[in-house]
């Protein structure tokens, strides 16, 4: 190579290699301390899946703070509001995944970061709320997926903890948090065999079952005396000796006077019919199913009982001799037979995948309608939130977001969150990596 | 003793019969997914004995070939899997660092359910993989679905030998810290791999040595015979790595021990591998392109443990951008039911388009395990492993209808029945209900550490599901 060829070479390499690290530099900075922004916005020319009422086409949704101000077709837009065209775009409710642990557990295989079980059989007591880390990395991640607002749960022994309801922005659970105790979670106790791997009799697991059962409703049991014994001695403490505090019962109170729900994990039929049974037993609490992978089999039962049903669509049938679309149209045979549906994925780091088991649950029954709601309006009934979050209606809290297609469809790019009204950044580790990474340059650096 | 020879008589002539199962087929009007030059528009496609015999319009079926209508429907390659574990049964012997000898070959269940689920997929080739337990793992078989066929029929025929190395934590928390033997950090991992390279080319020599001294012996050439060099079967195969007769397929994650292995090839000389998983890979494209190194990724999975902590789902993406032949691959037997939408996220992630996103769940992979001039593209003269989508496959909305391996069709969606299973056991009226709906420790079905997670409970260890 001539020298004059090899410093031009070096000269533009090295001009090249200083615009990257400018730029580089720039987008990594930018994205570090980029904030949120609050204040009025008006999101114009956008069509507006507002779940509650249809469809509006080049509709208007005006922020003001934390809530939507305004939803039609026509408004005048005063001095003040940051104007987003959305012309082409698709506006959506925050969608809202109704079983996760997200902000409970960061990295899955060391221990030291999962917050998720704990130790003991029954811990009515323990909040997930305690422990929902604001920083994990996994939130950004997940709200950028156009999902704004999850269930995170404890999920040990047989009274795990309370589960809470809090969105996706905040830096600490106290701003996050929609409904702190939002529900408690019971593992339902198993009167059926676990797999191949199984090897009880069949009486046994029957035995282990009327034991465990025994020990559930012994506990709920002592905690209606507990309330009863508390309730009298604030109304009269004349005569009556002080009774101990016990953490555990006082936690049961506004589960057993059905203040908050109890959320049951279970999935075989027999175990859903057992449980069913169970919450007949309790008619002053409210119960929740969550799993039910066998619930298309019971759907009558479970409608009949009046249980709403916190489901997934991406697992492999609950049995070998299931067929293989039993997982995908398990929501929708739920929802033909009248029982209301959620979507909840039980992930953590990959619940921005929460609008994919709904579209799976869309093509398998359920329809596109019911799917949305089964992601939005649905969830947020299900747990009482209905005035604040699920669909986009004048009054509610803006939680949204603008996508240039339909959101159930993998390929879809999600453009701009806003959760409690507050502008989003989109990013998140994975964006960061991409922008940091993609074009590397350099092969020494 | 004559109903023994007879009955032996007539399972391998029934196994030569199924041997030749081929199929013919024409499919007119659909959009045909060719991977290699684009989608045509009302094409058809005729594949006669097992072959696709023509791509274009207005084709007549041959006397006795059936013609299926696909007006409105995609026609797409079969999808290959380039890490799977489905079909398996032992998948790992974790005894040591180094079982190079071991292979799968012989551990292909034809019967297991879920390759029927991954047919309804659209799926027609796995990688059937050795676990990840160790650092030099056993050897893998390429399938074909022939879903009810036998170990023999399972196996893809032609295909490249192929065999499983794994780095980073698996087989460092399994021999290092549990049994107390090498390797225990990444740094014991290379000195395994270099030791058993060197060992294996020393006793390539001085076994060829030996047998040309022992023949020079046996001649009369030589006074005294040779002291003998054992024939080893591990150390063959380590020797055959190096030669060039067996692809690797590395389990990976960390940008830093993906630079270890490619410095290792080169110093031996090692071409044609893939690294498998490779959540870092991202980091060092330009590295990856440079070595002609291939990768096959998880379309999203991170965070469920350390060495995949700083991942992104644009992985894909980056490494495509940037010219590395990549696959998405599922090393699951639920993520294989709907690969189509794992490789539709690359578009979500990065931008991918979309005749690429397809090539990375067909002629990629394809092209990894060594098949590509036999599958993962609808071209004449390729192998007739196809399956008819109800529409766009990387749209959720579309459906897998019928696929089709070597022309025979092996899932027909309306012909579905609930029970699909081979061998039904009425006394197993079980569900998985234990297997909670919620992620409650890691990944479900641990796939890669399958066989050796037990090892952790028998050791008195913490039971480890968490495991890719």
């Amino acid at each position: 190579m001539k020298d004059a060829e090899r410093t031009m070479k070096y000269l533009s390499s090295l001009v090249t290699g200083l615009a990257l690290m400018l730029v580089t530099t720039l987008s990594v900075d930018a994205q570090i301390t980029e904030k949120a922004t609050f204040g009025k916005f008006a999101i114009t020319n956008a069509t507006i899946h507002t779940v509650s009422d249809g469809v509006i086409e080049n509709g208007i949704v005006l922020i003001n703070g934390e809530t939507i101000e305004f939803v039609g077709q026509k408004a005048k837009i005063k001095p003040g509001y940051t104007q987003i065209n959305a012309e082409g775009k698709h506006l959506y409710p925050g969608f809202m995944d109704a079983g996760t642990q997200l902000g409970l557990k960061e990295i899955g295989a060391v221990d030291v970061t999962n917050d998720q079980a704990e130790l003991g059989e029954f811990n009515p007591h323990v909040r997930a709320f305690t422990a929902i880390n604001p920083s994990s990395v996994s939130i950004p991640v997940t709200r950028v997926n156009g999902v704004t607002h999850v269930i995170s749960m404890p999920v040990s022994g047989r009274f795990s903890g309370k589960a809470t309801l809090i969105d996706l922005y905040g830096y600490s659970p106290d701003s996050m948090a929609v409904s702190p105790n939002a529900a408690l979670h019971l593992n339902w106790p198993s009167a059926v065999k676990g797999g191949y791997w199984d090897d009880r009799s069949d009486e046994k697991v029957q035995k282990e079952y009327e034991k465990n059962l025994k020990e559930l409703n012994k506990f709920w049991d002592k905690a209606v005396f507990y309330d009863k014994m508390v309730a009298s001695y604030d109304e009269n403490n004349a005569n009556q000796e002080m009774p101990d505090t016990d953490k555990k019962m006082e936690a049961m109170s506004e589960v057993i006077n059905g203040n908050i729900p109890v959320i049951i994990s279970v999935g075989n039929k027999k175990d859903i019919l057992n449980a069913i049974a169970w919450t007949e037993q309790h008619p002053d609490a409210q119960f929740i199913l969550a799993g039910v992978h066998d619930g298309w089999r019971v759907a009558d039962e479970i409608a009949d009982a009046g249980l709403p049903c916190l489901v997934s669509t991406l697992y492999t049938p609950e049995r070998d001799y299931d067929n293989y679309q039993r997982p995908y149209q398990n929501p929708g045979l739920l929802h033909e037979a009248g029982v209301k549906v959620a979507i909840s994925t039980g992930d953590t780091e990959n619940v921005r995948n929460a609008p994919y088991h709904a579209g799976y649950a869309a093509t398998y029954g359920l329809g596109k309608e019911e799917a949305l709601k089964a992601i939005t309006l649905n969830a947020a009934e299900i747990f009482g939130v209905q005035d604040k979050l699920g669909s986009i209606e004048v009054g509610k809290q803006a939680n949204l977001f603008l996508s240039d297609g339909d959101p159930f469809e993998p390929m879809t790019h999600i453009e701009q969150v806003f959760i409690r009204g507050y502008k989003i950044p989109m990013v998140s580790r994975h964006s960061q990596l991409n922008d940091e990474y993609l074009n590397r340059g350099a092969k020494k650096n | 003793m004559k109903r023994i020879i007879l009955l032996l008589f007539a399972v391998c002539l029934s196994h030569s019969g199924l041997a030749q199962d081929k199929g013919s087929v024409l499919i007119t009007n659909g959009t045909v997914v060719t991977i290699t030059d684009g989608n045509k528009e009302n094409a058809d496609v005729l594949i006669e004995d097992g072959i696709i015999t023509e791509v274009g319009q207005d084709l007549a079926a041959p006397i006795g070939v059936e013609t299926i209508d696909a007006s409105g429907k995609y026609v797409m390659p079969g999808i290959i899997d380039a890490h799977s574990h489905i079909a398996g049964v032992d998948i790992n012997e974790w005894t040591n660092p180094v079982t190079a000898e071991v292979s799968m070959e012989e551990s292909i269940n034809p019967n297991d359910v879920n390759i029927y689920w991954a047919l309804a997929g659209g799926v027609t080739s796995i990688h059937l993989m050795h676990g990840s337990a160790n650092v030099i793992g056993g050897q893998n078989e390429t399938l074909k679905l022939r879903y009810g066929s036998s170990m023999d029929e399972m196996r893809f025929k032609g295909a490249p030998r192929t065999i499983k190395f794994a780095l980073g934590e698996n087989p460092t928390r399994v021999h290092g810290q549990n049994f107390n033997v090498k390797p225990r950090t990444r740094m014991g991992v290379e000195q395994v791999i270099r030791n058993h390279f060197d060992a294996a080319l020393d006793y390539k020599r001085n076994r060829k040595d030996y047998l040309e001294a022992k023949e020079a012996y046996e001649k009369g050439q030589l006074s005294k015979p040779p002291v003998p060099v054992a024939k080893n079967a591990r150390m063959d195969a380590l020797a055959d790595i190096i030669a060039g007769e067996i692809r690797v397929h590395c389990h990976s994650y960390r940008a830093d021990e993906i630079m270890m292995l490619m410095r290792v090839f080169n110093d031996y000389g090692i071409k044609d591998y893939t690294f498998q998983h490779a959540n870092e890979a991202f980091k060092i494209a330009p590295e990856l392109r440079e070595n002609n190194a291939y990768t096959s990724v998880f379309s999203d999975w991170w965070a469920y443990k350390f060495e995949v902590y700083y991942s992104t789902a644009f992985n894909a993406s980056i490494l495509n951008a940037n010219g590395v032949t990549n696959s998405i691959n599922s090393d699951s037997g639920e993520l294989i039911r709907h690969l189509n939408h794992e490789a539709a996220k690359t578009v979500h992630y990065g931008g991918t388009s979309k005749q690429d996103a397809l090539k990375m769940i067909t002629i990629n992979p394809a092209r990894q395990l060594g098949i590509a001039d036999k599958v993962g593209s609808i071209e004449e003269g390729k192998q007739g492993d196809v399956a008819i989508w109800s529409g766009d496959p990387l749209s959720i909305y579309s459906i897998a209808e019928a696929t089709f391996i070597d022309g025979k069709k092996y899932f027909d969606r309306s012909e579905d029945a609930n029970d699909m299973r081979l061998q039904a056991n009425p006394e197993e009226d079980f569900g998985r209900s234990q297997q909670r709906w919620y992620d409650a420790n890691g990944r479900q079905g641990g796939s890669c550490m399958r066989g050796a997670e037990m090892r952790f409970t028998n050791q008195g260890m913490k039971y480890q599901q968490s495991t890719k």
